[in-house]
């Protein structure tokens, strides 16, 4: 039996089902271990060898220590796990938004003070591939 | 017996917490954002209710992906404000109704809801932003106006509970509540959202006719509100939107005929589409 993803049409977004869960279980329980002071200090002393500790992909371990915050997505992170990468580095939810969208922290800020990214033309996959053809 | 008079739903953006924190909340970023909530905290004191049954989401908390309940009741006497990584927010710790609590949790699983029972949990921004908007700064040596029974539901990882067993759970918490022999007031939160995307590409989408209308429904069409598919969330709120799924439980809770009595909308707090309605029980 397979579950119908009816959700894979939606632009720009990864909906963190199970089966990203499995992929990204190492990088997620390493994002959510720099909660804690303790483990932040050990990080930013020797990433690397912190690293070792969680049985990670070669891409993801590539992607954390790059701050590749859109490949930390794609390789089965989540965001509220990936958010403690950023806030150990001293970025916030809207400032890594920017980020991820590749507008910049100003810009961004400045769309969501305009009222935020409208649903329109953004609810589908086609909507955007058309976009970017014409 | 105890009674469930009114509900609450209201966002819990982290970035309202530390404004409150950080006490810049008179803004003009800001200002607008806490102005709406002005007539909660005065609606608050005159409700006075003795404990908030509230319905949040941890965001990888407390909970780590090692083990993910649908729905986990807190059982402990007390919640300490988690440190998220920027450390614990300076608010009061969370005191239990702890035999409440229990009894609630005995009352759901015989009700056929198996919930998962914390005796031991730390509470993130899901639950402290809410008690902070609506009961106004509290420092870390005060004391919350009332006492809080949280019940910390899985969001994060698809799927989400439906709607409707939200809905349902929050009948059989009503259920529960009103076998319990103690005279109290029980005023219940359902929290999160509204539209908003935190992730990639997408992230920052808004969509006010989509809150809007979920607002206008919990009053004219709550059942069919209920039955909103997930991927509706997903698509017209944004992937952290369907963190909505949670007002159910405080819809169900309530009676079928609820009269609004205040409602706050307003973009952006940071990423996010906030969203506040105040519903009482005609019976009261």
């Amino acid at each position: 039996m397979s579950l119908k993803k009816e959700y894979d049409d939606i632009p720009g977004t990864f909906v963190f089902d199970a089966d990203r869960s499995r992929e990204g279980y190492q990088l997620n329980q390493f994002c959510i271990s720099l909660r804690l002071q303790k483990n932040r200090d050990v990080f930013n002393a020797d990433e690397a060898a912190y690293l070792d500790k969680y049985a990670m992909t070669p891409e993801q371990r590539g992607a954390v220590l790059r701050r590749d915050w859109n490949g930390l997505l794609m390789l089965g992170g989540n965001i509220y796990y990936t958010s403690k990468l950023a806030a150990n580095d001293g970025i916030n939810f809207q400032e890594l938004a920017g980020l991820m969208t590749g507008m910049g922290s100003e810009a961004y800020r400045a769309m969501m003070l305009g009222g935020g990214r409208s649903p329109e033309g953004n609810r589908y996959q086609h909507e955007w591939d058309e976009k970017e053809q014409s | 017996m105890a009674r469930i008079t009114a509900g609450v739903g209201c966002s819990h953006v982290p970035a309202i917490g530390v404004a409150m924190d950080q006490g810049i909340t008179g803004q003009p970023y800001w200002e607008p954002c806490f102005a709406g909530f002005e007539a909660s905290r005065e609606w608050m004191k005159k409700a006075k209710p003795d404990v908030i049954f509230l319905v949040y989401n941890d965001h990888c908390t407390a909970f780590d992906a090692s083990c993910i309940p649908t729905f986990a009741l807190g059982c402990a006497p007390e919640f300490n404000p988690a440190d998220e990584g920027w450390g614990p927010r300076p608010v009061p710790v969370v005191r239990n109704h702890q035999k409440l609590a229990s009894h609630i949790a005995q009352s759901l699983i015989l009700d056929e809801f198996d919930i998962t029972i914390m005796n031991e949990m730390e509470v993130d921004h899901g639950l402290t932003v809410p008690l902070s908007v609506m009961f106004g700064e509290h420092g870390p040596e005060d004391t919350w106006p009332a006492l809080v029974i949280p019940l910390a539901v899985n969001v994060v990882q698809f799927p989400p509970p439906t709607g409707n067993r939200c809905f349902n759970l929050g009948k059989a918490i009503r259920r529960a509540v009103e076998s319990f022999d103690e005279d109290l007031n029980v005023v219940i939160f359902g929290t999160g959202g509204m539209s908003h995307q935190l992730q990639y590409k997408r992230a920052g989408l808004i969509n006010k006719d989509w809150d809007q209308s979920f607002l206008d429904r919990l009053t004219s069409d709550p059942v069919g509100l209920s039955q909103m598919p997930h991927v509706e969330y997903l698509r017209e709120a944004g992937s952290e939107g369907v963190e909505m799924v949670m007002w159910h439980v405080m819809r169900g809770a309530l009676d079928e005929d609820v009269v609004e009595v205040h409602r706050h909308y307003h973009v952006p707090a940071s990423n996010t589409a906030v969203g506040h309605i105040i519903l009482e029980n005609k019976t009261g």
